[in-house]
């Protein structure tokens, strides 16, 4: 057998008491494709974050465990630490900058310089660069990717593809390069742009790289890579060699675990068929950059509590924000049996709909002005609510407003010192509480939350799904909930539709098995069971 | 220690800074024996003066705006009204009124055209509002040659075009701070004028409490917020635009007539820089003013200046030295205020 490239042995993370990474290990070999597969928050990133020394890990108290990298234990202090031994990464987002050609993209940093008459007075830092040599280098490792364009070409405007290509490039070009890094390369390429990055990374496998391979695509991960990792909350679920395991049951790890259900069974059962349509929407189209929808048809009922789940970046989050009118839409939809305008915010609050917004400190709160105006400031501008007036003047009605707040800081349960605090002071818990109650506030007939437990704390979460609930059940209330957490959307609703690729993949309830959710997150459900739908 | 801990967070080091050179001011003065009284009442009345002005500020500050550098397009409106109330030969109360209510209108409509522009440029508001300010006081150099006036307290005797200084020492002069003006021992109090100015100031404060005051605060801090709250971002800003404009052409005819003068030409150019260092120094920042902030910062602004003049000229016998430390103070204050505009978003 040969000796590990890299090994992560028992990793273990915290951010702010939260467990992210739960003793994880990893063993990379040279010239080994390892993939790394889990759902959004699973701990990709924090543990590739760790092999990269990245600051965001040692200025919120390191980690445990310890990483041996050519069979030799090292610390990995900074980015530059892990560039010295060889580790090199391929960024999901693309690092080039635009206005360079790729020459100058690929080289950044690591010039060729000659000599000059100015660099022999005054030093390195004004040699000259020696273009012919780094032209050269760069032609070879774009050979290496498979690329022919022109190596003196511009990035800017170069097609997507293009660049992920020169990412690599730029990342084989360093010569002493062992271990790279793929984080989800192929999330913005075409198919047949994928099938060549795969083979590309096959031909660096070849010549003994160590290749860490980060991604969704569960079919990709089956076509390229010798052996798989699945995560988990944190936790490795699974170490399998390829062949040993196929797509079905690699979805089923991905998602499964025990589901809590906080509503009774018998009770959201009952004939769903017969629950009159609220809302209808037929061909939605919303233009909400990094979550397009591109197509979108589906039926709200009165009363239920519908999850719309879905890989980040899909799309499922652009769904209510593109009913709110926050996004450019089109489409036809249906409220109450009338026609419903759409990209017009203010028609759709005073219509009977309310939002939570996913972006709870940028778009959900005035986070300098104190809890009670954060709370009735949308029904005092769409209702009218919570105003005097006064001859011409209208005059906020500070009894009143005190009054609401009151009532709301008391059901709602929000934790703060009196309704002036201000909201920026608050944790993130009873923040959420107060976008909530300022939803409630306008008496919605349909209430939109997106992400109601992004960045809270696991009891809060708790105290907020139970909150929808009780909405719901006691108010009727008509909920849907936009979430990346399957299993709170598996503990709450009554439907859950998954979004894959801006388009809905199936509608699934929330006991169906863990392989179809696996599945469907991953957008292979057509691809595998389609007589099924 | 915890409370003067408290206090300094409250307040801000510059602040501090020249709340503590305002007070060794007044030591000083007394040590040199310059006219307490004198000084005080001087105070007093320009706070008066000025007041409006800084007030202008606010509703530019709470729409989101910034500090509206373009204040001189608003004195422009309203040294075009009170020339207008002089075409017109009309003195005292008259005159001062129909110069507001000419101006009213006519700084609402042109407030209407700068809003527009600025919620062209958002997020550069302040350097472009400067510059347009400029440009308006320049363009206006031409336009005070152009208008039409007929008066002989207005035009210059030969020649075309309008006068730089035109007085109003026989029209309505400090017809504000004449009107129930008393004295307490030594101090004069220009009731009038500090009743207009607190008039203003209600009106302002009615306004912040109403609906559409409370959906301007609510655009101006956060945006999105407020879009996705069904409220129109960029009408809310339009308004306080105009709202400021408008305080701004009524703020110099009230500072024109304690002062028995209307300045033109180049002399409002600079007009905006003092309201502004005034208003950061009650307080306000970039994104939030109250009326306090008005208040207490013109009355410091002012007293500053009036003390460190006859004080650095007692001291200093030679050259303008009280004028240079004016200049280095007020500017100062703009300068530390931009820079923790930019900087206050890492603090959290």
């Amino acid at each position: 057998m040969s000796e590990s490239i890299l090994e992560m042995k028992d990793i273990e993370k915290e951010y702010f008491g939260n467990k992210v990474l739960k003793g994880i290990n990893i063993n990379v070999k040279p010239g080994e494709i390892h993939a790394i597969v889990g759902e959004n928050g699973a701990g990709k990133s924090t543990l590739m974050n760790i092999l990269f020394g990245m600051p965001v890990i040692h200025s919120t108290g390191g980690f445990k465990g310890e990483i041996y990298f050519n069979g030799k234990k090292t610390e990995i202090k900074c980015p530059k630490d892990a560039m010295n031994l060889g580790i090199g990464m391929v960024h999901q987002e693309f690092m080039l900058l635009p206005s360079f050609t790729i020459t100058e993209n690929i080289k950044l940093n690591r010039e060729k310089t000659k000599n000059n008459f100015l660099s022999k007075i005054m030093g390195e830092k004004v040699k000259t660069l020696d273009m012919k040599a780094m032209g050269a280098d760069s032609r070879k490792s774009l050979d290496k990717v498979g690329m022919t364009i022109d190596e003196w070409a511009m990035v800017e405007g170069l097609p997507v593809g293009y660049m992920q290509f020169i990412e690599i490039a730029r990342e084989i070009d360093k010569s002493n390069i062992k271990l790279l890094v793929f984080d989800e390369p192929t999330a913005v390429l075409t198919e047949s742009e994928a099938e060549h990055l795969i083979d590309c990374m096959k031909k660096l496998a070849e010549e003994g790289i160590g290749i860490i391979f980060i991604t969704h695509r569960l079919d990709e991960v089956m076509m390229a890579a010798d052996s798989i990792t699945v995560l988990r909350d944190g936790e490795m679920v699974a170490n399998k060699k390829r062949g040993e395991t196929n797509v079905v049951e690699l979805a089923e790890l991905m998602v499964g675990r025990k589901i809590e259900r906080l509503v009774n069974k018998n009770e959201s059962a009952e004939n769903e068929e017969q629950k009159e349509t609220i809302m209808e929407i037929k061909n939605l189209k919303v233009l909400m950059p990094g979550e397009e929808v591109k197509d979108v048809s589906l039926n709200i009922k009165r009363g239920e509590i519908l999850g719309i789940g879905g890989l980040a970046g899909q799309g499922k989050i652009g769904i209510a924000n593109g009913i709110m009118g926050l996004y450019e839409s089109k489409g036809e939809v249906l409220f109450k049996g009338k026609a419903f305008k759409l990209n017009n915010t203010s028609e759709a609050l005073k219509s009977g709909l309310a939002f939570v917004s996913e972006d709870r400190r940028g778009v959900g709160l005035l986070l300098d002005k104190s809890m009670e105006l954060n709370i009735v400031i949308s029904s005092m501008q769409i209702k009218n609510e919570y105003l005097k007036k006064i001859g011409f003047f209208t005059q906020m009605d500070s009894k009143n407003i005190r009054k609401h707040a009151l009532k709301m800081i008391n059901e709602l349960d929000i934790r703060c010192r009196g309704p002036q605090q201000k909201v920026r002071q608050l944790s993130g818990g009873n923040q959420q509480k107060i976008c909530i109650a300022r939803a409630l506030t306008l008496k919605p007939e349909i209430l939109f939350v997106s992400e109601p437990t992004r960045g809270i704390d696991i009891g809060a979460k708790k105290l907020i799904l139970d909150l929808l609930v009780k909405l719901n059940k006691e108010q009727g209330m008509t909920i849907v909930m936009t979430s990346s957490e399957l299993s709170e959307l598996r503990a709450i609703s009554d439907r859950i539709v998954i979004i894959s690729k801006g388009k809905i993949e199936g509608i699934l309830k929330p006991d169906d098995s863990d392989a179809d959710f696996g599945l469907m997150m991953a957008g292979h459900y057509h691809k595998i069971q389609k007589e099924e739908l | 220690m915890k409370k003067f801990n408290k206090l300094l967070n409250r307040l801000g080091i510059a602040r501090i800074i020249i709340i503590l050179f305002f007070i060794a001011l007044c030591i000083l003065a007394v040590v040199i024996k310059l006219p307490i009284s004198m000084l005080l009442s001087e105070t007093i009345m320009r706070t008066g003066m000025y007041g409006i002005l800084v007030l202008a500020m606010v509703p530019g500050i709470i729409s989101g705006t910034g500090l509206n550098f373009g204040i001189p397009i608003g004195i422009i409106c309203g040294l075009v009204g009170g020339l207008y109330s002089i075409e017109f030969n009309l003195n005292g109360f008259t005159g001062f009124f129909t110069a507001v209510a000419i101006s009213i209108p006519l700084a609402a409509a042109i407030g209407y055209g700068y809003g527009l522009l600025i919620n062209k440029v958002k997020g550069s508001e302040m350097m472009v509002g400067t510059y347009m300010g400029f440009s308006a006081v320049s363009l206006m150099c031409i336009g005070w040659l152009l208008i039409p006036f007929n008066s002989p307290a207005i035009k210059w005797p030969i020649g075309k075009g309008v006068r730089v200084t035109i007085s109003l020492s026989e029209r309505y002069a400090k017809v504000l701070n004449n009107f129930m003006n008393f004295k307490i021992g030594e101090v004069e109090i220009p009731t009038g004028l500090i009743l207009f100015l607190f008039i203003n100031c209600l009106f302002m404060w009615i306004f912040l409490r109403s609906k559409s005051g409370v959906t301007m605060k609510a655009a101006g801090d956060n945006p999105k917020f407020a879009e996705a709250s069904g409220i129109n971002v960029d009408k809310c800003r339009l308004r306080g635009i105009i709202l400021s404009t408008v305080l701004g052409a009524v703020g110099i005819i009230v500072y024109a007539q304690s002062y028995g003068f209307y300045q033109l030409y180049q002399s409002p150019m600079m007009m905006g820089f003092p309201a502004v260092a005034s208003i950061l120094i009650g307080g306000a920042s970039t994104n939030d003013a109250k009326i306090s902030h008005v208040l207490v910062g013109t009355f410091l602004f002012q007293g500053l200046l009036v003390m460190a003049l006859p004080i650095t000229n007692e001291i200093v016998k030679e050259g303008d030295l009280s004028e240079i430390v004016r200049i280095i103070v007020s500017n100062g204050i703009i300068l530390y205020a931009l820079t923790k505009a930019g900087g206050g978003e890492e603090c959290e």
